[in-house]
């Protein structure tokens, strides 16, 4: 079954009567099952974070349409189904907290859709072990790490018990082990229950751990495929000004030296493996 | 440096006092704070001491912070107790110059310096013993009677609560601005008046757009979180009424009775 399925989807943000504004995004056509999670690629001001919001109706596109499982995101009854189907995570963990007490925050999402209170004290328990952060749940959010406060964003929406997490770089302003903790909380849930991830980044070390990567440039997708496809195409990523891994560059440029290395290494050990076998 | 402010300052504890459903709290503290006013004698002004006394040494806070507390307001007691003295008219005590100093001046004095001393008391034991968060919350459920006049109390309370999380986060950044700009040489600490208000200038400009910026982000947080308004919505944390609540309200109603008879039967003295 697919959760997300965006077809033909077109937007701009002074609307259409404005033709001189910059189209944002330009015939999006994307559906992603259930369970998958994706990786969502593109340089800045491509319009990721637009068709992220698209995702879960706090943008309507103005042309086209989203379905999440079927739902219109334009049927404005059903706005708190979507929206709790689909749960948004965004950049700056400050930003997104809204009570002082990391319990407190959690149950905030469960407590606007009217959850009975002894159901919401059982959600917020749950997601808190979910992302591991149970231990904290009395104590002030202001003072946590950066990656903690994130996960504790994660829990909050976790706690609406949503089907699908759209992270809109969840990462960017975290530190390597805040960036890692992230990370891991992502993959258990798409692992273990078998949440829909759909994950924003700029770092490909991320998106290497995706089942499917896609591309996007000025408003439309221009890559799709799994990160060993997608990666193996390092020009047409690098005229999208985009980085590879960099075991995949390091192989590439070996490539174009005239080494006869594979063009789809994607990690490091991958990479060693390829290189001890070329010099034994 | 300005790290250390501490807002409604909450000391966690377990006492009685702390346990106490805050909305009985709040109401009881309300209360207290009006009848302060009401004993003309000596006996309900001490029963008045006596009940809150009782109530701080239940709630096993540390006393220095509650005396501290109430420095602030001593030039202010000082200022209405020498005002109240002098203009107060009565019995004579004594005169020299061209001020007469009265004894019912004297009494007026004593009974708004302990009227105001205990009305702060009993304002910092409420917020000492009850989490910020708590409070609001309280507020939110007394007050939701006004809902009839159409008056919105979910939304105050929950700017409050909004305003309580983000205090400690404007206030990093505000050291984090004044580091950058002091990077930069601006000066804020010398010069007079007018030139550090002018220095303050770079330091308010960029917190004001930064708290447009957040308060923005926030609001799409919380439209991701289904938030629509107080309609329909449920709280995680139920209050409810338990036996020392009661308890709490019976010791408020004898003493609003010992009030009123002392004021009845023991001779008024201002
Ligand atoms: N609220 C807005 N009003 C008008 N234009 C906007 C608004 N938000 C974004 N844009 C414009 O839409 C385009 C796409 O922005 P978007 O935020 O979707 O990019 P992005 O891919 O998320 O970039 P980044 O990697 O920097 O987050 C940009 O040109 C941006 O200037
Ligand atoms: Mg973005």
């Amino acid at each position: 079954m697919n959760i997300i399925r965006a077809e033909q989807i077109r937007f701009q943000y002074d609307g259409e009567e404005h033709p001189e504004s910059a189209v944002v995004l330009d015939g999006i056509d994307l559906t992603v099952p259930k369970g998958q999670f994706v990786a969502l690629l593109g340089h800045n001001g491509c319009g990721k974070s637009t068709l992220a919001k698209h995702f879960n109706a706090l943008l309507l596109p103005l042309g086209g349409r989203v379905y999440i499982k079927d739902i219109p995101t334009d049927d404005e009854d059903k706005r708190y189904d979507v929206r709790s189907t689909v749960g948004m995570v965004l950049q700056n963990p400050d930003n997104q907290l809204v009570s002082t007490i990391v319990e407190e925050d959690v149950a905030f999402g469960p407590e606007n859709l009217g959850v009975a209170p002894d159901e919401i004290r059982k959600r917020v328990d749950d997601a808190l072990r979910a992302v591991g952060m149970y231990e904290y749940r009395d104590h002030a959010a202001h003072k946590l790490s950066g990656g903690q406060k994130q996960r504790v964003a994660i829990a909050g929406v976790l706690a609406m018990q949503p089907e699908c997490i759209v992270l809109d770089e969840p990462t960017a302003m975290l530190d390597p082990r805040g960036r890692r903790e992230v990370m891991e909380t992502i993959c258990r849930l798409n692992r273990e229950q078998g949440i829909t991830i759909v994950l924003i980044t700029h770092y490909m070390e991320e998106a290497v751990l995706a089942d499917r990567v896609v591309v996007m440039d000025d408003g439309k997708i221009v890559l799709d495929g799994t990160p060993r496809t997608v990666f193996s195409q390092v020009d047409t990523l690098r005229q999208n000004e985009l980085d590879v891994p960099q075991p995949t560059e390091l192989c590439h440029l070996l490539r174009r030296a005239g080494v006869a290395v594979p063009e789809d290494v994607l990690t490091v050990d991958e990479c060693v493996d390829v290189l001890s076998a070329l010099l034994l | 440096m300005l790290a250390d402010i501490t807002f409604g300052q909450f000391f966690p504890g377990n006492s009685v006092i702390h346990r106490l459903d805050p909305r009985i709290k709040l109401i009881l503290t309300f209360a207290y704070i009006l009848l302060i006013f009401l004993p003309d004698n000596w006996v309900g002004l001490a029963a008045a001491v006596v009940f809150l006394g009782i109530s701080v040494m239940l709630s096993r806070i540390p006393l220095k912070p509650v005396l501290k507390g109430l420095k602030p307001v001593i030039p202010l007691l000082i200022f209405t107790s020498l005002i109240n003295m002098f203009y107060v008219d009565g019995t004579p005590l004594f005169s020299f110059w061209i001020v007469t100093v009265t004894r019912e001046g004297v009494f007026t004095a004593l009974f708004i310096s302990v009227r105001i001393l205990s009305l702060i008391a009993a304002g910092s034991l409420l917020t000492y013993t009850t989490s910020p968060t708590t409070l609001t919350d309280a507020l939110e459920r007394v007050l939701s009677p006004l809902k009839l006049l159409h008056i919105s109390v979910h939304e105050i309370a929950m700017m409050m609560t909004i305003a309580l999380r983000f205090i400690p986060t404007l206030i990093e950044e505000t050291d984090k601005i004044m580091a950058a700009q002091k990077a930069r040489g601006a000066d804020l600490e010398s010069g007079n008046v007018l030139q550090r208000v002018r220095a303050l200038i770079p330091i308010l400009v960029p917190l004001f757009i930064s708290s447009f910026r957040r308060a923005y982000e926030l609001a799409t947080a919380m439209e991701c979180r289904c938030y629509h308004g107080g309609d329909g919505r449920t709280r995680m944390k139920q209050l409810h009424l338990c036996g020392r609540d009661y308890v709490a309200l019976g010791c408020m109603a004898a003493f609003v009775a010992l009030l009123i008879v002392s004021n009845i039967y023991v001779p008024a003295m201002i």
